[in-house]
């Protein structure tokens, strides 16, 4: 199976093994970058401790090795434990003062990590959901709030507070190149910052077992200029553009004639529920199904007609409908800019 | 450590009239009456390792379905039954009734050199009730109502809203039946170590795994009510409508997570404990001379038994606990690292001063220093709480605490059984065979497990049912479930060579090891009275610094099951009590009390109505037969050095 028809494979395979953007190794921010050196440091502590202890062994068997069958008598060795007392004496020293600075490394690097200010930053309130995220952010103003699903876009090199709270069970929040994990706790909120310094797209997974689905519960950072966010930011506030054409009209009027408007909110029309992801500008976005598929016209129509195949259990019933509804509805969907 | 005076035996002990007195009823309903501690120490770890084996398969099939990227072979629902149902097998039916419950019932009196475990009848009830702990867990899987909110059940995910139905109440009550066994087995143990060692064997004298295996009784008589509480809290959340973990109505699913983790971070110690003391054991015996630093590590177990219970917020630095509490627990987790470290070191120097025969438990107990040393050096990776938060719930944790207990449990265990196989069944295990073992063992373990720190750190969660081929984890993946296959094959291994041993294997004599503990001065398998003559103790391995003519025991009465209790600092004999015999009732017992327990599942009644028959059995067990005519006062005249 790993043993692979050619070394070409296997060097791919072994490739493999440290590709990927969800690596809290490859640290895209301030946080992340802290947690990587403060383990780098204590692996190599670790690291030298563990080669010392099977030294010490490997030393102590190589020493005293009997091939003898039979069992040997029982000896003492006084002068050897006299000597051993010291040994171990400072081995458990060292050991002391090695946990110690263990400690103050990490309780160091918590610090860091923690002790950010900075005024008037980004806000982005994260509501848990089996299995997705709301993304919110906030403002005292009801129409100057955005709200969006999974994908959450913050500026680049500026820190952003995160707000946590959970509508169900307990989730995680993690997006591991950017900063370590948050708990989403029902009856709990919390706070924390996240920073990212370079541009791009971090992915991020839930990380406390929540149920059926939370294999398929993820989300992703996008870090742009803040140009580009205020555009976006802009962009979202608007509500839903009436469609023009004729087929996307129908599928506006099979959205607010079937099931979908029971739970889904596009603003502009008068789907309003708050139980599933906003879909008000659901084509802006990469990802459906908390990033479990690409949002395409194929993935978004056979999401719509079989939910349950690709995600059973997730809370989206089925929806079995007429060929032509389909594609309306997809068509309008797709026009949720 | 002379003897000054001799004691005169008044009379040769009859070793007819022993098995008589101390014989156990045969046949089938003999099977459910015996008493004895032989017997139920042997049926906890044929039992506790069935379901290792059972909890194993689970294993297998979780590694099955990880192996490829959206792989189709297992669904979320019966993935998350096997994931949850393999962890709190492991934990409650396997770790802890194999380590704790099994070796020490089986050993711990034969050690003390007394004739049988105090609470005899206790003893047994416990192993009933185990098993239909265990099996109720079971029985839940394949009648899909297996539990599936995971070992841990965090509410609210396992509570009446997000898990309809009766699968978190299942795994709710095994949890009460598992800690009421070992409840039970923690007071037995305690009494039997206190009270009925052999005269001599002063607590300065007493073997480690003793020492181990009292404060494991009192870690688990006081953390094993924090997991009994949280259990029947969620029962209740369940059942009777109470809102303990409800955040809706001003209940708190935190509060949970504290209370289980209370139990938790014990529950760890309980499981390496039990595999330190048997390393302690078993070096001195194979490097042929006593332990280097015996009170260290005396005093290394018992800081590890008060400070487990410090540590457990380290199971939840993600939730937003505060930088300032975090930091308490992260030195609290680093300072626990400090007794074990100590007990690596003495067990080198015990080894470097000595002679090294490689015979093959001792082979198991060098996978366990490599083993156990890389998760005990991940643990202080952990203890950090930026590090932990990004690693908790990812596969590096699974690494970690799968090196930390197949390290400090598992390797253990074999080392255990291959060193006392020989005492339970009289016969030697094959050496080849063993060898073979360890080493696919070995090399599948390291693995399977190995490679999950990679996988973690690049970020896969744990407990997920499958994941997309983007993120690159497959390769890993893979490589990990081949190393199921080696692990699986050394199993098989292993209980070939143990049938066949059994069937075939050389005779092993009382003392093939040439052991200095007191379980190798009797026959193997030892008799139904463990010991003809009862022996006093000169020194910490009896066997090897006895005077030659060492005094025994006498006055203990052979024609009614009395033991000689000591006192518990200087085991000096106190008095004679008579032990009760076998008894239908312990069995019968744990039958009411597990149509109580099941009952309440299904309705809260259960308990009300089910209590008339546990009472009904009670008043049978404990119904005053008459005591033998035999006298109470200490039967013992003579001095022991000290």
């Amino acid at each position: 199976m790993i043993a692979a028809s050619s070394p070409m494979r296997a060097a791919a395979v072994l490739a493999s093994f440290f590709q990927g953007e969800h690596n809290s190794l490859h640290p895209a921010g301030p946080f992340s970058s802290n947690i990587e050196w403060l383990y780098w440091v204590i692996f190599w502590i670790v690291f030298v401790a563990f080669v010392l202890t099977i030294l010490a062994f490997a030393r102590a068997s190589a020493k005293t090795y009997s091939r003898a069958e039979e069992m040997l008598p029982i000896m003492k060795d006084e002068e050897g434990d006299r000597k051993a007392k010291w040994a171990v004496g400072t081995a458990i020293t060292v050991t002391v003062l090695t946990l110690f600075a263990v400690l103050f490394m990490s309780v160091i690097t918590g610090k860091k990590v923690e002790g950010m200010t900075s005024s008037n930053p980004v806000t982005i309130q994260i509501t848990g959901h089996q299995w997705w995220w709301e993304v919110i952010y906030p403002n005292p103003q009801a129409d100057q709030t955005v709200i969006t699903a999974n994908e959450i876009h913050i500026p680049v090199g500026k820190p952003v507070v995160i707000l946590t709270s959970s509508a169900d069970v307990i989730h995680s929040f993690w997006a591991p190149s950017v900063h370590g994990k948050r708990d989403l706790i029902p009856g709990y909120s919390s706070a924390f910052w996240i920073q990212v310094d370079q541009p791009g797209t971090y992915p991020g997974r839930c990380a406390e077992f929540c149920g059926l689905q939370h294999a398929h519960m993820g989300f992703s950072i996008i870090a742009e200029d803040e140009a580009t966010f205020e555009a976006w930011e802009q962009q979202q506030l608007k509500p839903a553009p009436d469609p023009t054409d004729a087929e996307a009209q129908h599928g506006r009027e099979v959205f607010l004639t079937h099931t979908c408007v029971m739970c889904h909110t596009i603003r502009g029309t008068d789907a309003g529920s708050r139980v599933g992801p906003d879909l008000t500008h659901l084509a802006s976005r990469n990802m459906i199904a908390a990033e479990t598929l690409p949002n395409t016209t194929g993935a978004l129509a056979g999401w719509i007609v079989d939910p349950q195949r690709i995600k059973p259990g997730n809370k989206m019933t089925p929806n079995p409908l007429a060929p032509d509804d389909l594609n309306a509805l997809v068509t309008y969907l797709r026009t949720l800019q | 450590m002379a003897i000054s005076e001799p004691i005169v035996l008044p009379h040769a002990t009859d070793e007819v009239r022993l098995a008589r007195t101390w014989a156990q009823p045969r046949g089938f309903w003999g099977w459910f009456m015996n008493v004895h501690h032989t017997a139920i120490g042997v049926r906890f770890m044929v039992t506790s390792f069935i379901f290792f084996l059972l909890g194993g398969v689970l294993a297998a099939m979780i590694r099955l379905q990880l192996s490829r990227p959206e792989n189709h072979a297992i669904g979320p629902d019966l993935y998350n039954q096997i994931f949850t149902i393999h962890g709190s097998t492991m934990i409650f039916l396997f770790a802890v009734p194999m380590m704790f419950q099994g070796f020490g019932v089986y050993v711990v009196p034969l050690i003390c050199g007394t004739r049988n475990i105090a609470f005899p009848r206790l003893n047994a009830f416990s192993y009933y009730i185990y098993v239909v702990g265990g099996l109720l867990l079971w029985v839940g899987l394949f009648l899909k109502t297996g539990a599936d909110a995971g070992w841990f059940a965090y509410t609210p995910l396992s509570g009446p809203q997000f898990t309809p139905g009766k699968r978190s109440d299942f795994w709710a009550q095994m949890i009460t039946f598992t800690e009421v066994s070992a409840l039970g087995v923690a007071i037995c143990l305690a009494t039997t170590i206190l009270r009925q060692r052999a005269p001599g064997m002063t607590l300065n004298r007493m073997p480690i795994i003793l020492w181990e295996k009292l404060v494991l009784s009192f870690m688990v008589i006081f953390a094993m009510p924090a997991v009994m509480v949280v259990s029947s809290m969620l029962l209740m959340d369940r059942t009777i409508n109470t809102q303990f973990f409800n955040p809706a109505n001003g209940g708190d699913v935190l509060l949970y997570q504290h209370l289980f983790w209370f139990f938790g971070h014990p529950e760890v110690y309980i499981i390496f404990l039990p595999g330190a003391a048997i390393v302690s054991t078993l070096v001195p015996v194979f490097a042929r001379r006593h332990i280097f630093g015996h009170l260290a590590i005396v005093t290394s177990v018992v800081a590890t038994g008060f400070l487990g219970f410090g540590v457990w917020v380290h199971h939840m630095f993600a939730t937003g606990i505060p930088q300032m509490s975090a930091s308490f627990f992260t030195a609290a987790t680093l300072m626990i690292v400090l007794p074990t470290a100590v007990q690596f070191y003495c067990w080198i120097a015990t080894i470097w001063n000595g002679r090294l025969q490689m015979k093959l438990p001792m082979l198991w107990v060098f996978g366990f220093f490599f083993v156990f040393l890389i998760g005990g050096l991940s643990g202080v990776m952990l203890a950090s709480v930026p590090v932990d938060w990004q690693v908790h719930d990812t596969f590096f944790v699974v690494a970690h605490f799968h090196y930390v207990l197949i390290g400090g449990a598992l390797f253990p265990m074999f080392a255990g059984l291959y060193y006392w196989v020989p005492k339970i069944t009289g016969r030697m295990m094959n050496d080849l065979l063993g060898k073979v073992h360890f080493w696919l063992f070995f090399i599948g373990f390291n693995m399977t497990f190995f490679t999950m720190h990679f996988l973690g750190l690049r970020g896969m969660p744990r407990r997920v049912y499958t994941y997309p081929p983007e993120m690159h984890w497959g390769g890993l993946n893979m490589l990990a479930s081949v190393g199921a296959l080696f692990m699986a094959a050394g199993l098989i291994v292993f209980i070939v060579n143990f049938f066949q041993s059994k069937a075939r294997g050389t005779l092993a004599g009382p003392n093939p090891w040439a052991a200095g503990s007191l379980e190798w001065a009797t026959s193997s398998p030892p008799p139904d009275y463990n010991f003809t003559e009862l022996f006093t103790v000169n020194g910490r391995e009896p066997l090897w610094d006895n005077a030659p003519n060492q005094p025994i025991v006498s006055g203990v009465r052979d024609d009614i099951p009395e033991v000689l209790i000591t006192n518990s600092l200087d085991s000096e004999p106190q008095h004679k009590d008579e032990m009760p015999g076998a008894s239908i009732w312990p069995f019968l017992t744990s039958i009411t009390v597990s149509i109580a327990f099941i009952w309440s599942i299904f309705s809260p009644w259960g308990i009300a109505y089910g209590a008339i028959p546990v009472v009904i059995t009670l008043i049978g067990w404990l119904w005053p037969r008459g005591h033998s005519p035999a006298p109470r006062q200490p039967a013992l005249e003579g001095r022991w050095s000290k």
